[in-house]
């Protein structure tokens, strides 16, 4: 694996663009800004996984927490909701 | 979590209960099963084997981690540092690609976990996930309006409470520790752990004791009792 590019405290930007096929990013956090909560480890990368690959090299995994108001117009709950989402470096970029 | 506390969910998915549908992909599934085991790809044995392990496994394992982790401060610590080792205290055997991470309710955050993408659960510890996780509708709604899902669980989260949800879409599988419930002071380990549901596990719910008050920190409604 490469050494992890992101520490906790970063603020990054989720990659808005996306890729047809299977990715473990969902739509409504692309293009959101967040912060990295924690490193979770390597994993292989499960876009070479799903269509028969290696899975190599692996992927920095990121805890990464946004607030709810970010995410969604009109969030009903209160403004210190949060939600908290694993996303690969790859996806990931500094704001 | 008595039957009628995720009523409201459970309704709105009559139409992908057992069906038509379902039934087909049954057969598909059982036809692509008789090529792999024609084709030696792998054997019935694999399969039953592995259906066996997916059974072994019940929230009655989750039930046990809290428990330990509510009569002892160093079990909670290793638990929540990492899930797997405290598993393995335990006897529950949790080892594999997948990681766990196990995250504590407080009074000032509840937590609550989906799967938006699929239906990630900690299989390994808890078996099954319930039929409502999978469903389109929690997953969808359980991340932009979870305080209005858990309120049809019974489960009203205070105003000045954090409500931290977890999406679990990747390589990490996430269970929640409650927060012990007022009044069980005197109880065993093991009684301690026939308060904790699977709902608890996954943030829906919240142990609660009869004959004490039941409003945990953060909750203004008592979960149900089974």
């Amino acid at each position: 694996m490469t050494p992890a590019k992101f520490e906790p405290g970063d603020r990054v930007r989720v990659r808005a663009d996306g890729q047809p096929g299977h990715v473990r990013t969902p739509g409504y956090v692309r293009g959101k800004t967040g912060r990295i909560e924690r490193f979770l480890g390597a994993f292989k990368n499960p876009e070479s996984l799903a269509y028969g690959g290696s899975g190599l090299p692996e992927k920095p995994l990121y805890k990464v927490g946004f607030r709810q108001t970010d995410l969604w117009d009109g969030y009903a709950g209160r403004t210190q909701d949060a939600l908290y989402i694993d996303l690969y470096e790859h996806w990931l970029e500094p704001a | 979590m008595s039957s009628d506390a995720h009523h409201d969910i459970d309704h709105k998915h009559e139409g992908v209960k057992p069906s038509a549908e379902a039934g087909r992909h049954a057969a598909r599934i059982r036809a692509i099963e008789a090529l792999l085991v024609e084709k030696g790809v792998l054997a019935e044995e694999d399969v039953r084997r592995q259906i066996e392990y997916m059974e072994a496994n019940s929230p009655a394992n989750g039930a046990r981690l809290v428990a330990r982790a509510w009569v002892d401060p160093g079990f909670k610590a290793l638990l929540l540092s990492d899930t797997k080792a405290a598993a393995l205290e335990l006897g529950i055997d949790a080892s594999g690609p997948v990681e766990f991470v196990t995250v504590e309710n407080t009074p000032g955050v509840h937590n609550l976990i989906v799967c938006t993408l699929c239906s990630c659960y900690p299989r390994a510890i808890l078996g099954r996930p319930p039929d409502w996780y999978k469903s389109m509708e929690y997953r969808s709604r359980a991340v932009n309006e979870p305080r209005a899902v858990m309120r049809e669980f019974g489960l009203e989260i205070g105003d000045d409470v954090e409500v931290a949800v977890h999406d679990s879409s990747a390589d990490v599988r996430y269970l929640v520790l409650p927060m012990r419930p007022a009044g069980t002071e005197g109880m065993s380990e093991e009684e301690l752990a026939g308060l904790v549901t699977r709902d608890c596990l996954i943030g829906v719910s919240v142990p609660s004791f009869e004959g004490a008050r039941t409003d945990a920190p953060g909750t203004a409604n008592p979960a149900p009792r089974r």
